[in-house]
């Protein structure tokens, strides 16, 4: 072993659930490390998805999804603040075509009363068409849920773990989790690349790995299916094609395929269902493209094809029982699951966090209250939300701010350099773009892709042929054949 | 916030925006202003160390620096044309008030009397045409790739495709292989280039890379780097043809699918924009619709050659010094130009006649398919206004006709250029 560390609880997984439970747990005096095993945190299931906080009508009565989805909805109001999050509660609609529909709607809002929804409401066609005129003139009614709303998952996960940081947690990425110690049916620790770490809690939040996570410790009691879902996204351009959330009527297996906007005034479409053996695989196909673009007509005829900027692929964590997996194993003692996080699972995360630490307690962790807990994190600077003034201020303190380096969307070169030096930060391209958006624009990184990669190599000072997109070998470029003309990098 | 005023401002310091400084000053503006937000003037034409430029123009081949420097110069010894760099426009309004952002003067404010748009545009990308499969790294637009290059240094790939045979795609597939990269194919959706014919013989043919011509990409494949593409065949409707398919092993692909002039400010102030070029709708003076704005160059519509993009600065440059000094006369004819039959794009979409007007009006062209021996014909309804005969006409060629401003004084109020087979 090269180095070895102690603590006492190990977190696997630092996606939305991982990140959550990471700042839930920093409430108490424990020691806590979270593993990653890419260079960013949310790269799995929380990176792509719908982004949205479900209301919660959803779920079958009395499941944990449903249970956790009205509690996490609730949570994320504070969290809001708290966190500065990317959150906004718009409501949203679930549209029926035909009568059968709207059978089903009235079933739907009976539920979402049931657990716990609250303002749910069938609204008529006409009320349906003044909010959304772009709809589908088909529509015959729609189920209005108020609580609804969209986030940006991939900085709620940031923001729960740079506060988890902020609060003592340490959080290593590139440290995958290659074996668990048992000894006696109790947890010792975890093998990584970067050591061995001793602990007696293992809180296994591994997302689509997680079964595989728990196998490590010889608990085989649940299975995950990983389960492809494919979007199109459009440019702010058509942003205002629809003006929230638009859900079909569902089906016994999937939310169906919506049309809606995000947080940040795009369109998406998506995302189809399809059950996959490999759970890596995030290739976008030519025939869910077809999928998703015959079910988003159905709900919007003219779509604007042309508009599209770009499209991806999510993988659901699905477990063989069809509801979440959140419970201490009763195999090994000190492994707590958190598994088969699946939509509603964003919701739900702050939710499950609370049951995790419960679980915790009734394990005998001590969870005395930790008092210099600070639940807030200091609110992010946009440039391009300030008003002249503001911007003026902030370039007076760093010039850096008068650099627009993504013209797309406004981002200046001193938010940049801000993101790679914050706790956690960005040490890839593609982990400033989920930050702060360059690269996610109309132009997909044509102009300032090239000028974020030699910020990277001059921040992180390391070369540019080291600089990734995203995962741990996904190096850009190489250095020129020697011969050639050498320039040297400046920006 | 300090604020300015200038009679002529120029967003943009590429090749057009370069040329509109110049010919504003020389036609008498006062005080001139280029905004350009990277650190040096020239635009794209820095990243484009290739020679070819400015045949035309100079009656020289220089390459992209050379041609920009020449520029470049004439700006700096004119006294009163003012640079700002590394600025970026955050704002433009209706009353011609520009706010701009630098790391040196903060935000600042500009007034104008006349701007002209000259932003020029930006690459088509792999969202754009929907190319599945996975989104590792290795996957770049060409002229990213260009930047990468030739401006820092750097290689984006050892064994590469490219999808798309416009001139960017073409020039690329030649650096690389004179990098010493392999450039296993260059892959075209269309029957034929969209590149100039010339580039297609000097940076394909003279290095026997082979040019796949109704071909795609069907697939992108491997998880970190990409790993290599599927491919396949497509038929008139550019839908691959099943059993056709095979696949390339490769470690990057380079996108050269079009390019779509950047009118963000443009759009966003309320000027009208041609679905056809993606560029605002402007008169032969490159006024849009809205008095006192003017555009040039590939904000307009994307050019092949940059003597063109020159020109069409030049003419900006001078008629917003006209405007700004109000020296621009009463219109007493208005007439609309249009394409059909063949002409997929024109320039300028409308031409308003002046009282004295003399000079003849150049018309830009771009045909929709390759076609030969085809007459292009200037019609005004029934009547033909000017004929040429075209050995042949190529999307990726821009077609330059001069029509007489007498003919167009007795001409109806909208003519349409159409190919006569």
């Amino acid at each position: 072993m090269k180095n070895t560390k102690k603590t006492d609880i190990v977190i696997i997984g630092g996606g939305i659930v991982g990140t959550a439970i990471a700042r839930e747990l920093a409430k108490y005096e424990l020691d806590i490390v979270l593993l990653e095993q890419h260079p960013d945190l949310a790269m799995g299931t929380t990176k792509a998805n719908s982004a949205i906080l479900h209301a919660g009508f959803d779920a079958p009565e009395k499941s944990l999804k449903a249970l956790l989805n009205v509690r996490g909805n609730e949570l994320y109001r504070s969290l809001k603040d708290e966190l500065d999050l990317e959150l906004a509660v718009t409501g949203s609609l679930v549209v029926a075509t035909n009568e059968t529909e709207m059978k089903t709607l009235t079933e739907l809002e009976q539920r979402g009363k049931n657990n716990g929804v609250a303002g749910l409401k069938i609204i008529s066609r006409d009320q349906v068409l003044v909010r959304e005129p772009n709809l589908s003139p088909d529509i015959v009614g729609a189920l209005y849920a108020p609580t609804g709303g969209m986030m940006w998952p991939f900085t709620a996960a940031l923001a729960f773990a740079e506060n988890a940081i902020r609060n003592g947690v340490e959080v290593l990425t590139e440290c995958p989790v290659t074996g668990i110690k048992v000894d006696n049916g109790k947890v010792v620790g975890v093998d990584t690349p970067q050591g061995f770490i001793t602990a007696n809690y293992v809180i296994n939040a591994a997302g689509v790995h997680a079964d595989d996570i728990s196998r490590m410790a010889s608990d085989d009691s649940f299975t995950i299916t990983p389960r492809k879902g494919e979007y199109i996204l459009f440019d702010k351009s058509v942003g205002s094609l629809v003006n929230t959330i638009i859900f079909p009527t569902p089906s016994k297996i999937s939310k169906g395929i919506l049309v809606s906007q995000t947080i940040h005034g795009n369109i998406f479409i998506g995302p189809n269902a399809a059950n996959s053996s490999d759970k890596e695989d995030v290739a976008t196909t030519t025939l869910g493209m077809k999928e998703i673009i015959a079910g988003a007509r159905r709900l919007v005829p003219n779509l604007p094809l042309s508009s599209a900027i770009t499209q991806f692929t999510g993988v659901r964590a699905v477990a063989d029982s069809g509801d979440f997996v959140i419970r201490a194993s009763t195999i090994t003692q000190g492994l707590i699951q958190a598994a088969g996080i699946q939509s509603p699972g964003l919701t739900s995360a702050p939710a499950i966090a609370e049951m995790v630490a419960a679980i915790l307690g009734n394990q005998g962790v001590n969870l005395t209250p930790k008092r210099s807990f600070n639940p807030i994190n200091p609110p992010r600077v946009a440039f391009n939300q300030l008003d002249y003034a503001g911007k003026q201020a902030i370039i007076a303190k760093n010039p850096l701010h008068g650099r627009i380096i993504c013209r797309c969307e406004t981002v200046t070169e001193g938010e940049i350099v801000d993101a790679i030096h914050s706790p956690c930060g960005a040490r890839t391209v593609d982990g400033i773009k989920r930050r702060l958006r360059p690269g996610a624009g109309r132009c997909q990184g044509g102009f300032c892709g090239p000028k974020i990669t030699t910020i990277l190599a001059r921040e992180l000072n390391i070369p540019i042929t080291a600089v990734r997109k995203d995962t741990a070998e996904s190096q850009m470029f190489y250095d020129k054949i020697p011969g050639g003309c050498e320039v040297t990098a400046d920006v | 916030m300090y604020e300015q005023n200038f009679q002529v401002v120029i967003i943009g310091g590429g090749p057009a925006g370069l040329a509109a400084a110049v010919s504003a000053s020389d036609n008498g503006a006062e005080r001139v202003l280029v905004i350009e937000r990277d650190r040096e003037l020239g635009g794209i034409l820095q990243q484009c160390i290739h020679n070819g430029f400015g045949l035309h123009r100079f009656k020289e081949e220089l390459t992209g620096p050379g041609y920009a420097g020449r520029y470049i110069k004439m700006v700096q010894e004119r006294s009163n044309i003012t640079v700002l760099l590394d600025t970026m426009v955050l704002s433009v309004t209706e009353n011609k008030t520009i706010v701009g952002v630098n790391p040196q003067d903060g935000i600042f404010q500009i007034t104008a009397k006349a701007i002209i748009f000259a932003m020029g545009c930006r690459e088509r990308t792999r969202g754009a045409i929907r190319t599945p499969g996975t989104r590792p790294a290795g996957v770049l637009t060409a002229g990213a790739a260009q930047r990468m290059v030739n401006m820092e240094g750097y290689l984006p790939g050892k064994k590469v495709v490219i999808l798309g045979s416009g001139d960017i795609g073409l020039i690329m597939a030649r650096r690389m292989a004179l990098e010493g990269t392999r450039v296993e194919a260059v892959l075209e959706i269309m029957p034929y280039s969209n590149g100039l014919t010339r580039n297609v013989v000097q940076c394909l043919q003279d290095y026997n890379i082979p040019l796949y011509l109704a071909h795609t990409i069907l697939k992108i494949h491997g998880k970190e780097r990409i790993t290599g593409v599927t491919c396949a065949k497509v038929d008139q409707n550019m839908k691959p043809i099943a059993g056709t398919e095979f696949y390339l092993e490769c470690d990057c692909l380079l996108l050269s699918v079009g390019l779509i002039p950047e009118n963000e400010l443009s759009r966003e102030l309320g000027i009208q924009i041609d679905g056809l070029t993606s560029g605002p709708i402007v008169d032969q003076l490159r006024q849009t619709n809205m008095a006192g704005f003017f555009a040039a160059g590939n904000v307009v519509h994307v050019h092949d050659l940059v003597d063109f993009v020159s020109e069409e600065g030049e003419i900006a440059g001078k008629y917003a010094t006209a405007y700004a000094k109000s020296e621009i006369g009463a219109v007493n004819k208005v007439v609309a130009v249009t394409s059909a039959d063949g002409v997929r794009t024109v320039v300028p979409q409308m031409i308003n006649l002046h009282e004295g007007d003399t000079l003849p009006i150049r018309l830009y062209m771009r045909v929709g398919k390759t076609e030969r021996n085809v007459k292009l014909a200037i019609m005004s309804g029934a009547q033909i206004l000017l004929e040429k005969k075209l050995a042949v006409a190529k999307p990726g060629e821009m077609i330059v006709v001069e029509v007489p401003s007498d003919k167009l004084k007795t001409s109806d109020d909208k003519i349409t250029v159409i190919l006569k087979r």
